[in-house]
């Protein structure tokens, strides 16, 4: 594991984007999280990936703060944002409407304008929900998070739902949007070729816990194709229970 | 093969003829298609009534009836006559006073029941309170017929103005509330939880979330309560009322004025096909965000 917690430092982590400690969260019977330990560094993007159904949601909810752990700690920055599955746009308010939620202030408009431009969406802002397609509207839903410059964003398997070329559109941009944005992310998925895609750090989770994480080094021409990424990609589908497939 | 790929019918060379043959189907540009005599003419002729097709059907053959003498003038006159009587009514000054005196019960009733029934169905709504304070009262209240509550009115306030608008506020507000209500708990949670997620404080959470997620329900509640507030108008106005619209029937049945009684049905449907429009014109402007708000 590459801890990047300083060794001191019990109290105020200023420098980490999101800790968690021996987080535990149970629902009924069943223990989904069973003393979890992540740590995410400033600006790092990391990539959670687990089969379905092992508590890869559960850990970005107490991220999010939208739920509460039954036991250990989460610590996370105030401004965080949240990439969800679907869009979760309002379908009653304009592109821009949506943007603006939750921001306030007289350049709330212009700054939602920058953003949509950002995610290429200029001249849309009109537009009503209905009228997105798939990929149109979860870059809305991007721009609405990165809108209020966060420090932490959370993203729970934001382009499962996408087809695979827009798919690939949409990580161009988010390693686009990194240069800009300097937040640490959380990148939820159960795809392994989108983890080698945009990870700094690939973290994968069994039995309610963080089992292996590797760090990805990789160039940009490494991640499409190298023997490095090969062996990455073996290890984690090793990691996942798959290795006998391939 | 080249001889069953020849069977086939190519695309193009079967512009004259779109039909299915083999199991196939061909589809091609509706401008495509022949341009036949009978097909120019059904498209500038476009059939205008929409809806209305069989009312007007209805009105002709009533007309018909009417004058070929099987149907008796006192049982149900031509719709022509109908008309006639209404203007003679209008003309000896009847029919408007009886239609102004009315509207104002209408409209003061629906303005108080529409404002108790927004007003407590925003607040169960949105507060837990709010629901334990108003929404066992108005479930009762629901599940008593409307003119069941007639009497009791009339014991309590008299036979005056007061119980006729009363019985049309409590016919708009109770389906008002139960409308809101559920269209304000009905909003969906993941779009709630994904504001709160944004920072949106508690206004904006009302303002651009709840308030218009639960307008398309709003606007049934509207459609019911206009509806029954009618219906409260009629009630109220047969049984105890010396002006007014249901006066007007109420006499004409009393002297056998057959015409009379019409009149004032149609007029009593005329209102609530301008309130059924009023709605329709709301929704238009106010869910033109909806991907299927208008069918037809």
């Amino acid at each position: 594991m590459s801890a990047t917690v300083a060794p001191h430092s019990t109290r105020p982590r200023r420098q980490a984007g999101a800790v968690a400690e021996k987080v535990i969260r149970r629902f009924g019977d069943r223990v989904v999280l069973d003393h979890l330990d992540l740590t995410i560094a400033d600006e790092e993007l990391v990539v959670l990936l687990g089969p379905s159904g092992c508590g890869k949601s559960t850990l970005l909810r107490l991220l999010a703060g939208l739920d509460r752990p039954d036991g250990g700690r989460v610590e996370v920055p105030a401004k965080r944002a949240i990439v969800f599955q679907a869009d979760r746009l309002l379908p009653w308010q304009r592109v821009l409407r949506n943007v603006t939620l939750g921001l306030h202030g007289p350049d709330a408009d212009r700054r939602a304008r920058d953003v949509l431009a950002e995610v290429g969406l200029a001249g849309r802002e009109k537009a009503w929900p209905k009228e997105l397609s798939g990929g149109e509207a979860q870059r809305v839903s991007l721009a609405r998070a990165l809108v209020s410059e966060p420090e932490l964003v959370l993203l729970d398997e934001p382009f499962a739902a996408l087809d695979a070329i827009t798919r690939l559109r949409m990580h161009d941009l988010v390693r686009a949007l990194r240069s800009k944005h300097h937040a640490a992310m959380l990148l939820v998925t159960h795809d392994v070729d989108e983890a080698i895609a945009l990870a700094d750090r690939v973290v994968v989770m069994s039995n309610g816990r963080i089992s292996t994480s590797h760090l990805v080094e990789l160039s940009a021409a490494d991640r499409e194709a190298s023997i490095a990424r090969e062996e990455l990609r073996s290890a984690l589908l090793e990691d996942l229970g798959l290795a006998n497939q391939h | 093969m080249t001889e069953l790929s020849l069977k086939v019918p190519a695309v193009g060379s079967a512009a004259e003829t779109p039909r299915a043959t083999g199991g196939r189907e061909v589809f091609l540009p509706r401008d495509a298609r022949r341009q036949t005599v009978f097909s120019t003419l059904r498209e500038r002729l476009r059939w205008p009534l929409g809806i209305y097709t069989t009312p007007f059907v209805v009105l002709i053959a009533w007309e018909a009836l009417a004058r070929a003498g099987v149907l008796a003038k006192t049982y149900a006159p031509a719709p022509t006559s109908i008309v006639k009587s209404a203007v003679d009514l209008w003309q000896q000054g009847v029919l408007g006073p009886d239609l102004a005196i009315s509207l104002q019960r209408a409209g003061i009733g629906l303005a108080i029941g529409l404002t108790v029934g927004i007003v407590t169905g925003v607040l169960g709504g949105l507060l837990r309170s709010g629901e334990y304070l108003f929404n066992g009262v108005v479930q009762v209240l629901n599940t008593i017929p409307l003119l069941a509550v007639l009497p009791l009115m009339i014991v309590w306030f008299g036979i005056d103005e007061l119980t006729k608008v009363l019985l049309i506020s409590f016919g708009a507000g109770v389906p008002m509330y139960l409308n809101l209500f559920a269209a304000i708990r009905g909003v969906d949670q993941r779009l709630i939880e994904m504001t709160r997620t944004t920072g949106a404080g508690t206004w904006r959470l009302v303002t651009r979330v709840l308030v218009p997620g639960a307008l398309p329900g709003f606007l049934v509640g509207l459609r019911f309560s206009l509806a029954y507030s009618v219906l409260g108008l009629v009630a109220a106005e047969t049984v105890n009322a010396d002006k007014g619209l249901g006066f007007l029937i109420t006499q004409g049945q009393t002297y056998l004025q057959t015409n009379q009684v019409f009149v004032g049905l149609v007029i009593y449907s005329l209102l609530g096909l301008l309130a059924d429009q009023f709605v329709r014109v709301l929704e238009r402007v106010l869910l033109r965000w909806r991907p299927s708000y208008e069918a037809a």
